[in-house]
């Protein structure tokens, strides 16, 4: 199955990245490789299979419903490009 | 615009806090009204290295649920992550659940004014919410808030049963009562523990094919859903016959200026790309837990209702009423084993009567009642025996309402005593029999009417304290024998 060069660019616009021009040609190889490997997988008759969503067969551990983090806002927003009184800033954002 | 000849379809999606004291992945604390970031740990900002661990609480009110709509409890369920870039969404992909949430099916019994219907529900999973984005105050940027990442939320997704925005206000007032009841959400919409998007297509009416759908986001009030999908309907409509088509599409619901609004383009929205969590194993619940659960439910409106019905007797519109809220039926409850004895319709009718009454008129929600339940039985106790007539308990319940006090005390001390005493009543009425002999005369000439005059000056003359059955035998007897 072959990858577009417009597959290429939505994907990377869903994933916000910025790709080059030239770069586009190589992905579109790679990315049509992997739709070929899940092709070949599709193939199989999984009729009576059952879906796994993950390998192995243990259930997630469910924590008890505890406050157990402390406040480290300081730390966490030393690190932070910008805040002001208690928040992220970001560049705007309006829909 | 011919509404007639347009059928509406709706079906809505609620978001329901779940009432825990940590997150759904992370121990940093739900309480609400914080400092902005101080309740965001490591986990809800996305830092790298740190992993979700389910909270148990979260689940478990998941199950209460299930079992409380009668729905299939997914013994596996499987977390997944949407994929979309906002920055109140640290981490770039939100943790819900997709192809098997852990509630499948399971209904929901509305009351409308055409009558009863029964809404489905499609299923209900368990997600976190984001953080808030806030726009004012600063230029150019965006400031964001991200206490509210993780927070556990039950998003309870229904079939497109609902005809009308009636319909769809009567189904968010019961699940809105439901969570209540099963306390697995504190139902507080202003601070937005309970948001209901609704979507709403219409199609001329005997079409099979459903129309168009928009999505109105985040409505957190009824009257606000109710506006909003009657704005809907009528934009819908008046767009198709005027030869438009309707757009699937976001939109949004102004208050102020009681529209919908276009919210984004879905060019890309909708691709979100959901894939099995690789951080998160599978959710498994044993029938062990389920039962356990089950064994923990309070007796649910449904069961209630109908027991109130079918045992004691009440009218069904009494029995919804005290089944409407979990207060209602605690009252009623406390009320009953309170006034041992009592008839259940007469309680009934008090807590449905003079009670409710009292509170709409004071503003107030059931809880704080001024005359609780232990006090209103001891009332009820007296009224049923006999010692004070149906005008005097009202009389003795205003006085409880406002000046407070108990109910045998008050009867004592404010002579309220039915007068049961043959002789005085007696007394009583052979004065009025001589006083007005022309009405006498008039009875006895068979204007059956007159004897309103007689019980009303009776009643009056004892201050209301007659006792209305024997104060009716006596007078009779008396105008009759002469």
């Amino acid at each position: 199955m072959r990858f577009t060069e417009e597959d290429v660019r939505r994907v990377a616009r869903l994933s916000r990245l910025a790709l080059e021009p030239k770069e586009i040609e190589g992905f579109q190889q790679d990315l049509s490789q992997i739709l070929d490997l899940a092709q070949k997988l599709q193939a199989i008759d999984t009729t009576n299979v059952e879906p796994l969503a993950h390998p192995g067969s243990s259930s997630v551990f469910l924590r008890a419903d505890l406050v157990t983090e402390t406040d480290q806002r300081e730390a966490f927003q030393a690190v932070a490009p910008e805040v002001d009184r208690g928040l992220y800033l970001v560049p705007r954002v309006v829909e | 615009m011919t509404r007639a000849n347009w059928e509406v379809v709706i079906g809505l999606e609620t978001h329901a806090q779940l009432s825990t004291q940590s997150k759904i992945f992370s121990g940093a604390s739900v309480a609400f009204g914080a400092e902005p970031n101080t309740q965001a740990c490591a986990v809800d900002l996305g830092l790298p290295g740190v992993l979700p661990v389910p909270n148990r609480a979260a689940v478990e009110r998941a199950i209460r649920f299930g079992l409380a709509v009668g729905a299939h409890i997914a013994p596996v369920s499987i977390f997944a992550r949407k994929n979309y870039f906002y920055p109140d969404l640290p981490k770039g992909y939100q943790i819900s659940q997709m192809e098997i949430p852990v509630v499948q099916g399971g209904s929901l019994r509305i009351q409308t004014k055409a009558g009863e219907k029964i809404v489905n529900l499609t299923r209900a999973h368990l997600e976190e919410d984001a953080g808030k984005s806030l726009h004012e105050d600063f230029q150019g940027q965006s400031g964001i808030d991200l206490n509210r990442a993780g927070t556990p939320l039950l998003e309870i997704v229904t079939e497109p049963e609902m005809r009308s925005s009636e319909e769809a206000v009567a189904y968010a007032r019961a699940l809105h009562a439901l969570v209540r009841w099963i306390e697995i959400c504190d139902g507080n919409m202003q601070e937005g523990s309970f948001r209901c998007d609704a979507n709403v297509s219409v199609r001329p009416l005997g079409q099979k094919e459903f129309g168009t759908r928009c999505e109105i986001k985040n409505l957190n009030s009824f009257r606000f859903l109710e506006r909003a999908i009657e704005f809907e309907i009528k934009r819908q409509i008046e767009l198709i016959e005027d030869g438009g088509q309707v757009v699937q599409e976001t939109r949004l619901f102004d208050p102020d200026r009681d529209e919908t609004r276009s919210m984004r383009s879905k060019e890309d929205a909708h691709d979100y790309r959901y894939f099995p969590d690789p951080d998160l194993p599978p959710l498994c619940i044993s029938e062990e837990w389920i039962a356990e659960v089950a064994s923990g439910m309070p007796e649910l409106p449904k069961s209630r209702r109908q027991r109130y019905v079918n045992e004691l007797g009440l009218r069904e519109y009494d029995a919804d009423l005290l089944t409407a809220t979990r207060e209602a039926g605690e009252y009623f409850e406390a009320l009953r084993a309170a006034a041992n004895g009592v008839d259940a319709k007469l309680c009934a009718n008090w807590v449905n009567g003079e009670l409710s009454a009292a509170i709409n008129r004071a503003g107030l929600e059931l809880a704080d009642a001024k005359v609780n339940p232990t006090q209103l039985a001891a009332l009820l106790v007296r009224l049923a025996d006999g010692t004070i007539s149906g005008k005097i308990a009202k009389e003795l319940f205003e006085i409880m309402w406002s000046e407070g006090g108990e109910a045998d005390a008050l009867i004592e001390s404010r002579g309220l005593r039915q007068i049961s005493d043959t002789g005085a009543l007696e007394g009583v009425l052979k004065e009025l029999i001589a006083k007005h002999p022309d009405q006498v005369e008039e009875y006895r000439g068979g204007k059956d009417k007159v004897f309103g005059f007689f019980v009303g000056q009776a009643m009056k003359a004892t201050q209301g304290k007659a006792n209305p059955a024997q104060l009716n035998a006596l007078l009779k007897a008396l105008l009759l024998g002469g």
